[in-house]
């Protein structure tokens, strides 16, 4: 009997000790994440003024703005995103309507979970191979389309589930009036599941809007404003991978602002996105 | 009424047949594009890195000099190689015990309340910009880390012991232990967010009958729910794996990007990313052939731990 | 307990059943897809104007030959029929048969309401849409009789322009008898109709059907033996992939042939 009693002592202990450490490396864990969002918000406030979206990267000691990093990642965001919308979708389409149980859906599929999480900085290296050595100059194409190769993935996947949930017998019935196939996809499947596609995608923009790696070799930089993405282009994280790194305190304090930037509307799109699929789940 | 009814009505054929296999030709290339984009990738970075490869051979990966000055190129990745390797792996020591933590918590313990705006906040984590992550580590956390731990630690370890070797660098706030910390802060959203969407495909029914048993919560979590979703909590843990090995900007920040071996914890290194961010724009010929050719490396180890990531992911998901 | 031998010719010899109201003749069915075969000899004829019940236990094949009559599972590689259906003396199963026109004769309702996710109007619209050009008066004068047909007018006509998913299943399932017999079919297969609704809708869709059935050829599925009495006058006992029975419905009610159809009647097994 006294055995049973400690027994049930230690297991009441280690419940304790294990009930604590849960506890606490979360009290810990959102401590630290609670630290880096307010160094973020107060830094980034304290560098925040009108000359922001108003003027371009400036040279050490000049006043100057983020305009032409703004502007330049909105540009190939957008093109990142029309071209991945496109293959994302069309793909996802493919994955879910027509490749059924087959190898090569099995191979698409499963590729393309690799692709979802492959290093950034990779693709960034092949857009370089495809799109800048060959052409000798880079380019705010090549930026947006090393964007469009991290958002297609998301997409491809997002579509391909939302896709999965129509139910058969609504494919079965757009097919029973005598539609083809592709017509009930278009104007049936893709409407029902329109909402979670918006998802995926939204997601998928809040995914390139935030990364660096990849347009370092693509678009570089540009220290002027410019609508040509045949040249090079400004965009927030080169501009603030950049400007962190140099040894002025006024660069410094653009990079945080220009952080705050992308942080805060990285998190926009992410709970509008939130939002979106809560409708869908309804 | 009943006339008009049953007059049958003039069809015609709907148009839009003869586009059907056009969309499914269009919606296939769409998937085929993914395919050869990963193909292409593999390809491009071995064709990019065929010079170094072909000149260095086997050296490439093992020799340890990483110099560029014209005179006399050699290329040895050795250094980023273990950088890459150590840091990631001691990013997901910190991280994967707090990250199960917060799971837990959020699953099995946290008030009703609490649940979904803690969890809201980790899934919002995960989606911040990794460049974000690297500011906060060169300007916050770096000077902190250098005078409240790097310093102290170095006075106190003793002359001639182990202690000295383990804590030798520059107490400036950047070097590979620095760098692991903030990948671990970088990649702990992500797999708390993961981890804890795993625990919730565990059936209330399996944990309640073990509750019933009258077990305690350690007891449940460690013998029912974390068995019940065990290769899919192994595959999230080498998704974030894959996350911390490919990471750019939250290490490129505060590594310190010398190429030797790391002596120390606070000794400056580089990592496979930071290395290829930093010199790429610069290089030209030799030396833009090596670090493509590091990125083939890259691209082999990231491939090998998603892969086997996703194959585990996909057993669990099917049950 | 004596069954009856496989294969046993059914007796379709049914002499009330005269050769010129066949609307839909099924003649030697036989259904394939992968190594199972689904379907084995299947005759059976289909009245016009008339509704024919098919009953008989799960995985009997009674759904596998309504997928047939409109060639459904032409939608599934590796899936095959072979034999034939005539419908109107044209065997639907040859080349060269257009599927959408077939479809445009033969409408399908399937066990679950699929309303489409669009306005109420637009779901009854989309099959004729694809048919004919109509001016919008037109349409207009279509939709509002394809809902009166299925019942669902009253119930809907101050709300046409919103999204078909916001009714009960009972209405959605009414909807999707409009959205079919809008296109103007000559035959509709029904798939379980009223397996997914409550009692009270269940009566409502019966009677909807019952007004129907004397514009129409209607093939009913069904697990409920009191609605294949209510609404049909034929009915096929299936077993197995084959039809083991077929006959006027107050006939095999009350005195069934065969020793199967008998015990799945009178509720020994099935």
């Amino acid at each position: 009997m006294a055995v049973s009693v400690r027994h049930v002592a230690m297991r009441r202990l280690g419940n304790v000790v294990f009930v604590g450490f849960c506890g606490a490396v979360t009290a810990i864990a959102l401590t630290a994440l609670v630290m880096i969002l307010y160094s973020l918000v107060s830094q980034g406030l304290a560098g925040m003024n009108l000359d922001i979206f108003t003027k371009s990267t400036p040279a050490a000691g000049t006043p100057g703005g983020l305009i032409n990093a703004i502007v330049g990642s909105i540009m190939m965001s957008i093109v990142g995103m029309v071209i991945a919308l496109l293959i994302g979708v069309l793909a996802g389409t493919w994955l879910a309507e027509y490749a059924g149980d087959s190898k090569l859906g099995a191979v698409v599929r499963f590729l393309n979970d690799v692709l979802l999480s492959a290093p950034s900085i990779l693709i960034g290296l092949f857009v370089y191979e495809m799109l800048v050595f060959p052409f000798k100059t880079f380019s705010g194409i090549a930026g947006g389309v090393a964007l469009a190769l991290l958002a297609a993935p998301v997409i491809t996947r997002t579509t391909e589930d939302v896709l999965k949930l129509q139910p058969t017998a609504l494919r079965e019935s757009g097919v029973a009036l005598g539609a083809p196939v592709w017509h009930v996809i278009r104007t049936i499947l893709w409407r029902g599941a329109a909402n979670g596609i918006l998802t995926g995608g939204l997601l998928a923009f809040a995914r390139i809007s935030g990364e660096t790696a990849p347009l370092l070799f693509t678009a570089l930089n540009n220290q002027f404003f410019s609508w040509d993405m045949r040249h090079p282009m400004a965009s927030l994280p080169v501009v603030i991978f950049q400007d962190a790194l140099t040894p002025y305190p006024d660069l410094n304090k653009l990079a945080w602002a220009g952080a705050l930037l992308i942080a805060a509307a990285v998190l926009t799109v992410t709970v509008v996105a939130r939002a979106f699929s809560k409708e869908s789940k309804r | 009424m009943s006339t008009a009814l049953n007059a049958r009505p003039r069809r015609t054929a709907p148009r839009g047949f003869a586009f059907e296999p056009i969309f499914r030709a269009l919606c296939f290339s769409a998937a085929i594009t993914l395919l050869v984009t990963l193909g292409g990738v593999i390809v491009a970075l071995a064709i990019g890195g065929w010079p170094a490869i072909a000149k260095f051979g086997i050296n490439f990966v093992i020799g340890a000099t990483w110099d560029p000055s014209p005179d006399h190129e050699v290329y040895g990745a050795a250094g980023p190689i273990i950088g890459t390797l150590i840091t990631s792996a001691a990013a997901l020591m910190m991280a994967l015990p707090v990250a199960g933590g917060v799971a837990f918590f959020l699953v099995e313990l946290c008030p009703t309340f609490l649940r979904r705006p803690i969890g809201t906040a980790v899934e919002l984590l995960a989606g911040i910009p990794s460049i974000v992550y690297g500011m906060w580590g060169l300007f916050v956390f770096a000077p902190f880390f250098a005078k409240y731990v790097e310093a102290p630690l170095m006075t106190a370890a003793p002359a001639g012991s182990i202690w000295e070797a383990v804590f030798s660098g520059i107490p400036n706030g950047s070097g590979i232990l620095a760098a692991s910390i903030i990948l671990a802060i970088m990649i702990l959203p992500f797999m708390a967010a993961t981890l804890r969407e795993l625990l919730n495909t565990v059936p209330a029914a399996v944990r309640e009958s073990a509750y019933g048993l009258g077990a305690t919560t350690a007891e449940v979590v460690m013998s029912v729910t974390l068995p019940y979703v065990r290769r899919g909590a192994i595959g999230a843990v080498m998704l974030g794996l894959g996350r911390a090995l490919g990471e750019t900007m939250a290490v490129t920040f505060i590594i310190g990007n010398s190429h030797g071996f790391p002596k120390g914890l606070f000794d400056s290194g580089s990592t496979i990313a930071s290395t290829i961010a930093n010199e790429f724009n610069e290089a030209s010929g030799l030396q833009s052939a090596a670090l493509i050719a590091l990125g083939l490396v890259l691209f082999v180890i990231t491939f090998t731990v998603l892969a086997l990531a996703r194959l585990m992911l996909r057993t669990q998901a099917k049950g | 307990m004596a069954l009856s031998p496989p294969h046993a010719a059914p007796d379709i010899s049914v002499a009330q059943m005269d050769k010129s109201r066949v609307k839909l003749d099924v003649q030697n069915l036989d259904f394939y897809y992968g190594n199972s075969h689904s379907l084995k000899g299947v005759s059976i004829p289909f009245e016009a104007n008339a509704v024919t019940a098919l009953i008989g236990p799960s995985g009997c094949g009674k759904s596998t030959l309504l997928r047939t009559l409109n060639r459904m599972y032409a939608l599934y590689p590796g899936h095959k029929a072979t034999g034939k259906i005539m419908v109107d003396g044209e065997d639907i199963l040859g080349p060269g048969v257009n599927l959408s026109m077939l479809r445009a004769k033969i409408g399908m309702v399937f066990q679950k309401p699929t309303p489409f996710p669009m306005s109420i109007f637009d779901n009854v619209a989309f099959g004729v849409r694809l048919y004919e050009a109509l001016s919008k008066a037109e349409m207009a004068d279509r939709v509002e009789e394809s809902l009166r047909r299925a019942a669902l007018w009253d119930e809907v006509k101050d709300k046409l322009l919103t999204s078909g998913l916001g009714l009960s299943g009972g209405q959605q399932q009414r909807l999707c008898v409009a959205r079919c017999i809008a296109v103007k079919p000559e035959i509709l297969l029904l798939d379980e109709p009223t397996s997914a609704l409550d009692p009270i809708s269940s009566a409502k869709l019966e009677e909807t059907v019952t007004q129907l059935k004397s514009d129409y050829t209607i093939v009913i599925v069904t697990h409920n033996l009191g609605q294949a009495a209510r609404l049909s006058k034929y009915t096929g006992f299936m077993y197995l992939g084959e039809l083991v029975e077929f006959g006027e419905t107050a006939e095999m009610f009350t005195k069934p042939v065969t020793t199967r159809a008998s015990d799945y009647i009178t509720g020994r097994f099935g």
